[in-house]
């Protein structure tokens, strides 16, 4: 959808107004840049030794959590939401670890595929919930979020299992210079090589399509059931790959689901996706859970109680959101 | 005159008339059935004792349950009814020693008015989605409730005697106390959302918030008052619970957040808002606590007690959608 209108807007006017609309549309996420630009000087302030390890512990904490906000994001600009994503990565990261353990270094490659294509099925079988029963998307997810949670205990009873050798070097330590962690690389190629291709395609545009109106695109020939699954399908790729990464930072699989579900809700609010569907992107959920992150790391440096990081997360979120809609708010007065 | 009206419905439709007009009649089904299936499974022990015991177990999810059906009725939702039982519960646990039971519940109670009046806030006035607003709070609650706890550590915490017994004892060894407190508040909600006008615009903002503005309703308003009355209702679910597993700890109710939407929804309130009920609502948490115990009662282990209960509910809410929707 974006991508057409910005096209029209081009072709009817000069180059400082598309500056301007380009500005507008990334507005969010440039602000977010900016704060996390902001940030980053602020934690070197307060400790002057933050440095090349400091970014390669965030961006591997970052990692698992940004790639189910991106698994999030995918389904919410679809007009749904998946309350299951922290059981999914913990099913496919105990899958992953379980197998893994004492095999060889080549196996473990069929190992990460069969787990992606796990990944795949599980979202396929949410999607084709919702779908074929009709029943609201947050219920059939939060159900979908025990039988998923339930099978990883099925799969391994405690934090055990192993990790490939070359899985856990994809994403531990730097690439060529100091400054560059692999965990960001990693990041970066994933989001660039199935996100970007998956936007700009028919299906993409689909998805924001039945996310911003699904009477209007059922109208306009677009099979809505389908493209609700797909998308669900890749929210599901997206939480074996989250999954995956948890396995690589740890070389174990944990059974027990991490606070990412809600906290990947969160970061695609604060990232400029509306829940109501049909806007935003990836770019703004990752951007904003590295500032969660460094937020949390800052009031460790500030040897602040932790328990406050949590209420910090609270407070930015509540007032992320409103300054939000008192800016939609506005907007819509004028 | 009953059966008159049954053959009368079969005659003008079918079944799926009746079951969309008292959606309660298919969930009062599925809970014979259930009890049955316990008979069967584990032969004498279905006897008033029993449901004595099932009623306690099933109030606090009930209580909680209710916060997601008030708030589903205009459209909204409340994550936050976890945090902020858990916080009440240990709150009064925490200060019970020191300042007695009454400071103890005063400031739990006003400490729950906060945090309900701050998600009220954010919906009804800066339009915040519900979801991503007692999401927020929760995290603040749980924050403060985890501060206050390591604050706390020197003081001894315990559940008090009174709650112990409002939570877990039964009267005359049948019917739990916790229930004769249930049984007033459930009458107050059914008959507010039935005869007030207050209830009538939970509704009328559930289904259409333009025409509700437009006739007059300040939904703001509404709003405020309804998550501060959800907050409350979840303090004191938060009380029952502490009472009831004599544990005061800041994630006690965590666990119960997704059985109560899940309650309210297979209770036949509408997620999206204007339809629904607090009848139902209970059957639902009734139904979840019968499932819960009898997947205990099988020996399945915790892993297939998830699996089965989740898959249940998918079931259930399937089912109940395709009775009662028109297609």
């Amino acid at each position: 959808m974006t991508a057409t209108a910005s096209t029209f807007d081009g072709a009817r006017t000069g180059p400082g107004d598309m500056l301007l609309t380009w500005l507008r549309r990334n507005g969010w996420n440039l602000g977010l840049l900016a704060l996390l630009a902001a940030l980053l000087a602020y934690t070197r302030l307060i400790n002057d030794n933050y440095g090349p390890t400091g970014i390669q512990s965030l961006a591997n904490a970052v990692l698992p959590l940004a790639l189910a906000a991106v698994a999030q994001a995918i389904c919410v600009i679809a007009g749904g939401i998946d309350l299951s994503i922290g059981s999914m990565m913990a099913l496919t990261s105990v899958f992953a670890a379980a197998n893994m353990k004492g095999q060889s270094e080549e196996f473990a490659i069929a190992i990460v595929l069969a787990t992606l294509a796990f990944g795949l099925l599980l979202g396929a079988i949410n999607g084709t919930l919702i779908v074929v029963t009709r029943v609201p998307d947050i219920v059939v997810t939060l159900a979908m979020a025990f039988v998923w949670g339930g099978s990883a205990l099925l799969v391994l009873r405690t934090p055990e299992g192993g990790a490939a050798q070359w899985l856990k070097s994809l994403v531990l330590g730097p690439l060529g210079i100091e400054w560059v962690p692999k965990a960001a690389v990693v990041l970066l190629v994933v989001v660039a090589v199935i996100w970007l291709p998956l936007k700009r395609s028919r299906l993409g545009l689909a998805m924001y399509a039945i996310g911003s109106n699904e009477l209007a695109a059922f109208r306009s020939g677009i099979s809505v059931g389908r493209t609700k699954i797909l998308a669900y399908t890749f929210t599901g790729l997206f939480a074996a790959l989250a999954g995956l990464s948890l396995t690589a930072n740890t070389g174990i699989g944990n059974p027990v689901p991490g606070p990412y579900t809600l906290m990947s809700v969160a970061a695609v609010v604060l990232g400029g996706v509306s829940l109501a569907g049909g806007r935003g992107g990836v770019i703004g959920p990752v951007l904003a859970v590295v500032i969660l992150q460094l937020i949390q790391i800052d009031m460790a440096f500030l040897s602040l109680d932790p328990n406050l990081a949590l209420v910090s997360q609270g407070v930015i979120l509540i007032g992320v959101v409103m300054f939000g809609s008192l800016i939609q708010w506005r907007r819509s007065r004028r | 005159m009953i059966s008159g009206s049954v053959a009368q419905w079969r005659a003008t439709g079918s079944w799926r008339r009746l079951m969309r007009d008292r959606p309660i009649v298919p969930l009062f089904a599925l809970l014979v059935l259930l009890i049955v299936v316990y008979w069967i499974v584990r032969p004498g022990v279905v006897n008033a004792d029993w449901a004595g015991v099932m009623l306690r177990a099933a109030v606090p999810l009930a209580i909680l349950a209710g916060c997601q059906t008030l708030t589903m009725l205009t459209g909204g939702i409340d994550l936050s009814v976890g945090a902020v039982a858990s916080m009440a519960g240990f709150l009064v646990a925490s200060l019970v020693a020191s300042q007695g039971l009454g400071v103890g519940l005063a400031a739990a109670l006003l400490a729950a008015t906060a945090a309900g009046l701050l998600t009220g806030i954010g919906v009804g006035i800066f339009r915040v989605h519900p979801l991503i607003m007692s999401l927020g709070v929760s995290f603040v609650v749980l924050g403060l409730a985890n501060a206050w706890q390591i604050m706390m550590v020197q003081s001894s915490t315990g559940v008090p005697a009174e709650l112990r017994t409002l939570g877990s004892d039964r009267l005359g060894q049948l019917v739990p106390y916790s229930f004769i407190l249930f049984v007033p508040l459930a009458a107050l909600i059914l008959l507010a959302l039935r005869r007030t006008g207050y209830g009538r615009m939970l509704f009328a903002i559930g289904d259409n918030p333009i025409a509700a503005r437009l006739s007059g309703a300040r939904s703001w308003q509404v709003l405020v008052v309804l998550y501060v009355i959800s907050a409350l209702m979840a303090a004191m679910a938060g009380f029952l619970l502490s009472g009831l597993t004599n544990v005061a700890s800041v994630t006690l109710a965590d666990s119960l957040v997704l059985p109560s939407v899940a309650a309210a929804v297979i209770g036949g309130t509408s997620i999206f808002g204007g339809r629904g009920g607090f009848g139902g609502t209970m059957v639902g948490a009734l139904i979840l606590t019968i499932i819960s115990a009898l997947l205990t009662a099988l020996g399945y282990p915790e892993a297939v007690r998830q699996v089965l209960f989740g898959a249940i509910i998918v079931a259930v809410a399937a089912a109940y959608t395709r009775v009662t929707q028109e297609s």
